[in-house]
Formats: structure tokens, sequence, C-alpha cells
């Protein structure tokens, strides 16, 4: 339901990049979200599509790229990623210790626009 | 045709609410207030354990409360009606509080001397997770009644929040509800979290609570210089 307010700051930060760069069409844009979000692309290209009308971004379409959830052993310092579909057990596979800290799954980011 | 230029952004979607939460951040430490965000369920127990910390606690806090609905005042109400003072934000439809929503609850308090600020999000397991309120510290509640596998299906909620209140634990035997194995998948999820349980019902659970919250509160004016 949030992604309406997630999408409007989509779209404010890549015109702003967009017009800084002197942009006459903003093509496509590349988001990387984590996997612990609960966020829909296609809810956020829907509401993109009605948000962006009669701006220079009206068409771009956006590249969702998911995180994967991985976790760093507090103790080993070994990285493991999980996948939470499959499995509930975030013990780290190798020493099992059960310490854990997640260090990718939580992003929410923009990583780049093409224009022209 | 027109040359496609690549440009790399880096930027965090939701840069604006953080820099909004870091801003009211500011305005509390001016005024050493401590402020708590508390999410749940609908029917979780927020009310209650609102109205139940603040009978508790507002003989030695001065307490406020912010109230989010996606469309109603009757929160407010039973909060203004134990004395103290509420603000009521209707969403109408917004899923969650923001950091521009509680900006317009916070302009609406009167800071000086108060102690506490409780935000009460609405109800809602998923989206309240992903917003900072510019709250200190992330407060939720799972009630027994809901079961314990929320955390596996909510897990974002789980690993965000610094105290879980189990609450409703008068329906322990009643409802089909493992506490540990509850408990063990909320520390996987988050390994340093607190956790209570509790009942509003018959008080059970909720000085442990309490006391929790009061120390927190301590050791944030304590290390806070305005």
């Amino acid at each position: 339901m949030h992604e309406l307010s997630v999408t409007e700051s989509i779209l404010k930060i890549v015109l702003k990049h967009a017009q800084e760069n002197g942009a006459e069409k903003v093509l496509t844009i590349g988001l990387r979200i984590g996997e612990l979000s609960e966020l829909v692309g296609e809810c956020i290209q829907h509401y993109f599509d009605y948000l962006s009308k009669g701006t220079i971004a009206e068409g771009a379409v956006l590249e969702i790229e998911r995180a994967p959830i991985i976790f760093e052993c507090t103790e080993c310092k070994n990285t493991f990623q999980v996948s939470l579909s499959e499995t509930r057990d975030f013990t780290c596979p190798q020493c099992h210790g059960a310490k854990v800290t997640l260090v990718s799954g939580r992003e929410f980011y923009i990583k780049d626009t093409t224009i022209s | 045709m027109a040359d496609i230029r690549l440009i790399e952004i880096k930027e965090d979607i939701l840069s604006d609410n953080k820099d909004l939460a870091d801003e009211i951040r500011d305005i509390l430490k001016r005024h050493k207030v401590f402020m708590l965000n508390l999410m749940a369920s609908p029917g979780g127990g927020k009310t209650s354990l609102i109205l139940n910390t603040i009978r508790r606690m507002k003989g030695s806090f001065k307490i406020a409360v912010i109230e989010g609905d996606i469309d109603s005042v009757v929160d407010a109400e039973k909060v203004v009606r134990e004395g103290i003072p509420a603000v009521q934000l209707k969403t109408g439809g917004f899923c969650h509080l923001d950091a521009s929503m509680i900006k317009l609850a916070i302009n609406e308090i009167d800071l000086s001397g108060l102690d506490l600020v409780i935000i009460e999000n609405i109800g809602n397991l998923v989206c309240p997770a992903e917003f900072d309120t510019g709250a200190h510290k992330q407060a939720m509640i799972l009630s027994v009644p809901e079961g314990d596998d929320k955390p596996l299906k909510y897990p974002m909620m789980f690993s965000i929040c610094n105290v879980l209140v189990i609450n409703k634990i008068d329906y322990l035997g009643i409802a089909d509800f493992d506490m540990d194995a509850a408990k063990a998948r909320v520390v996987k999820l988050n390994p340093g979290i607190q956790i209570i349980e509790a009942s509003c019902k018959t008080g059970q659970g909720i000085e442990e609570w309490t006391h929790w919250l009061e120390k927190e509160i301590k050791t944030y004016q304590n290390s806070t210089v305005p």
C-alpha cells in the first residue's frame, strides 16, 4: 500500500538528477530493493506510469534488482545467504553460531538512470 | 538519435524521510524528549498498552501521545481521558506514519518539560517497518491469538524492533501458541531484541515493560546535551 509514497520519492529524485544532467527524456531507472522489503515491483511501475505523466520521465521503465538476504556470523565472520522461502534457520552454516547480523536484504535505493 | 547516457544516482529512495526523521530527533533533543514508536497488528493491544503505561508512569514522567489511524479519533479520546495530551493523525487510507506526518504532530505538542512521546502507529505489521518516524526506539506487540508464526510472515518488522511485548498471555492455553517457538523465531531474526511477556488485561508483565521504558528514557536523557 505504501508503494505510492515510495514512487513519489523515486520520481522526485530521478527528475532532479535528470534535470541536472540536461536530459530530454528518462529511459530507464535502476532500483535495488532488498528481499526483506515487501514492496511489489509491478505496483511501483503502475504508480510510476501514472505519476510521471507529462514529465520527461513518462514511459520510463523501472528495472528492479532484488538484493539477497545475507547474514554475517558474529563469531567466525562467515557470510551466508538465506532464502526467506526455503528456510527459517539463520544459524551460521560454518560454525553453527546463532549470533548473526544482517548485512544485505534491507536495501532501498535508486542505482542509476539512463537518459537521452 | 540523441545519445543515451547512464547516470549513477545511488540515492536512498527514502532519504527525504530519513532527513526529516533526523530533524525531528534534533527538535526532541533540544527538549530532552524521548520518543517511542509502537507498532502492532490491528487489535494487538497498542491502545491498551499505552493506557496501562500512562497509568503506571504519569506520576513520574510527563507524557504525550501521537495516535495514527486511518479514520477515527476514538484512541485519542481514550488517552485524553487519562489527562494526557494526544494528537490524532488521520491518515485517510495511508498504511503507515512517516516522518512528515510526525513532524506535523510534534508541532502541535508542547515539548517543554515533556519526557516521553509515544507514537501509536497504524495497525499493520508490514509498512510501518520501512519508515523512520524520528523515534529513538521501536517497540512492537505480538498478541497470543495472532499466532506464533508471525515472525516468519513479517520478518522485517521483527528485525527492526528493540523490544517485543508478547501481549494477551492470559490467552495461553486457549490459543494455539507455542511461546518457545515464537521467541526462538524472533531471536533468530533479531538476536539483540528484548522480549517481554505481558497481559494488558491482568496487568501481568506491565511492570517489566514500564521498567524497560523508564530505563530507556533515563539513558537517553542522561546522555543528551540539549
